[in-house]
């Protein structure tokens, strides 16, 4: 790792003023830190947001959910609210690493770092979620904008995402054995407006939704719908783990299991 | 530089570190406290599993300067004096060790686990919960006996002991 200044934040507002030029946000350190030490990412300064308490919690009203930005995949996976009204995302952050990783990682980190393979992305761009910035309001889906690229502006700082409850929901991913993260990870949302079908670990560009499969599930989460269907490798990742043939085969797979979770 | 104050295995340590310290390497060459192993360095093995502030979490992939402030235990506080905890009672007896060099993580995992599942372990559980430590030697087997049995003799002893 190259040398690098610290700073602990006391609010979000002094980490605002500590943010942008070549300095990075620090939550859990999960996605960053291992940048850092392969020297892939060299930010000159560290502001550590993650003992900001006024960027955790989860709260629900009605069926909107707000997670804090700060918010760890374990408070997110054994939170009681959310275990009631909306179990699967508690089964989904339950599944990100594995235990010492979860105490750790963050929702906010994890998006605004938007690894390729990282579980969040899918997530929020499946459940048509917002996510909200010290500035303003990003939809999901214009959140995720490249490979560890993202909307956000210098200096800007994730708060806090936000998402309506789906009517049905479902999530698969195929995980590579000593990493544990996602060869494929398949995120299936429906909700009024229709299908959406997020999937991670497999796209160039990061998190993308499937015009095929969302085009196959357009009348209903049915599982039969998927029967056959082929989805193209163009613009899919190829590595030592997987082809990207592979992949485009997994996203079928994995997206067929998560309907079935999501209708059953 | 960072000046990072912190409790680790019960004794208040001070120390002014580079900002890029990991947590891991200030134990080990500023506390001499090698117990705490680095593995794969890629957060992905678990030998450099400590707690801090009760958590198990990975000191490879954490600052020293993130972790001041905060209390820490290494594999060296988890015994009280001569007597083992039981969780390395536990590995001790099942044999859950070939070559050694994962048990420092797999101990620190698994207290964590046990305190996380006042209601029990199973099998299946201990090996789910096992995903983020990696023993080259392929032990598993013993390893999970211990934890089982050391779950048990934990409730037994009604000491979920947070460690």
């Amino acid at each position: 790792m190259y040398a690098v200044n610290y700073h602990r934040a006391s609010s979000v507002a002094d980490a605002a003023k500590r943010g942008g030029g070549d300095a990075k946000y620090l939550s859990g350190g999960m996605t960053l830190l291992p940048a850092m030490k392969t020297r892939l990412a060299a930010p000159s300064d560290l502001v550590d947001l993650s003992r900001l308490e006024e960027l955790r919690g989860v709260r629900i009203s009605g069926r909107t959910v707000t997670i804090g930005a700060a918010t760890t995949h374990y408070e997110v996976s054994t939170d009681a609210g959310l275990k009631s009204a909306f179990p699967l995302l508690c089964r989904f952050a339950s599944l990100i690493g594995d235990p010492a990783v979860r105490y750790k990682g963050t929702i906010g980190g994890s998006i605004a770092n938007n690894d390729p393979a990282a579980d969040y992305p899918a997530a929020l761009v499946a459940l048509g979620a917002t996510v909200v910035t010290d500035k303003r309001e990003i939809a999901a889906e214009d959140f995720f904008t490249g490979l560890f690229e993202t909307a956000l502006d210098d200096g800007e700082i994730v708060t806090a995402v936000r998402f309506d409850i789906p009517e049905k929901a479902g999530w698969e991913k195929f995980r590579n054995p000593a990493s544990r993260y996602a060869i494929v990870g398949v995120f299936v949302a429906k909700k009024g407006d229709g299908v959406r079908v997020a999937v991670t670990g497999a796209g160039d560009d990061g998190v993308f939704r499937s015009k095929e499969i969302e085009a196959a599930l357009a009348k209903g989460l049915d599982q039969k719908a998927l029967d056959g269907i082929s989805v193209p490798s163009d613009g899919l990742m190829g590595d030592i783990h997987a082809s990207p043939e592979y992949r485009a085969n997994l996203i079928a797979v994995m997206a067929k299991r998560a309907v079935a979770q999501a209708a059953g | 530089m960072s000046d990072v104050v912190m409790t680790v295995n019960g004794r208040k340590v001070a120390a002014s570190v580079e900002d890029r310290t990991l947590l891991v390497h200030f134990l080990r060459e500023n506390l001499n406290l090698t117990g705490t192993h680095v593995g794969c360095d890629t957060s992905q093995c678990g030998a450099c599993v400590v707690h801090v502030d009760g958590k198990a979490v990975k000191s490879c992939t954490m600052l020293a300067a993130q972790a001041s402030g905060s209390t820490i235990v290494t594999i060296e506080g988890l015994a009280e004096g001569a007597e083992l905890h039981p969780v390395q009672a536990a590995f001790r007896e099942h044999h859950g060790l070939q070559c050694g060099f994962c048990t420092p993580g797999m101990i620190m995992a698994a207290t964590d686990m046990i305190r996380r599942h006042p209601e029990g372990l199973d099998e299946k559980t201990v090996r789910h919960e096992l995903e983020g430590n990696i023993c080259r030697c392929t032990g598993y087997h013993n390893i999970v006996k211990a934890i089982l049995a050391a779950s048990k003799a934990m409730a037994a002893g009604g000491e979920a002991k947070a460690a």
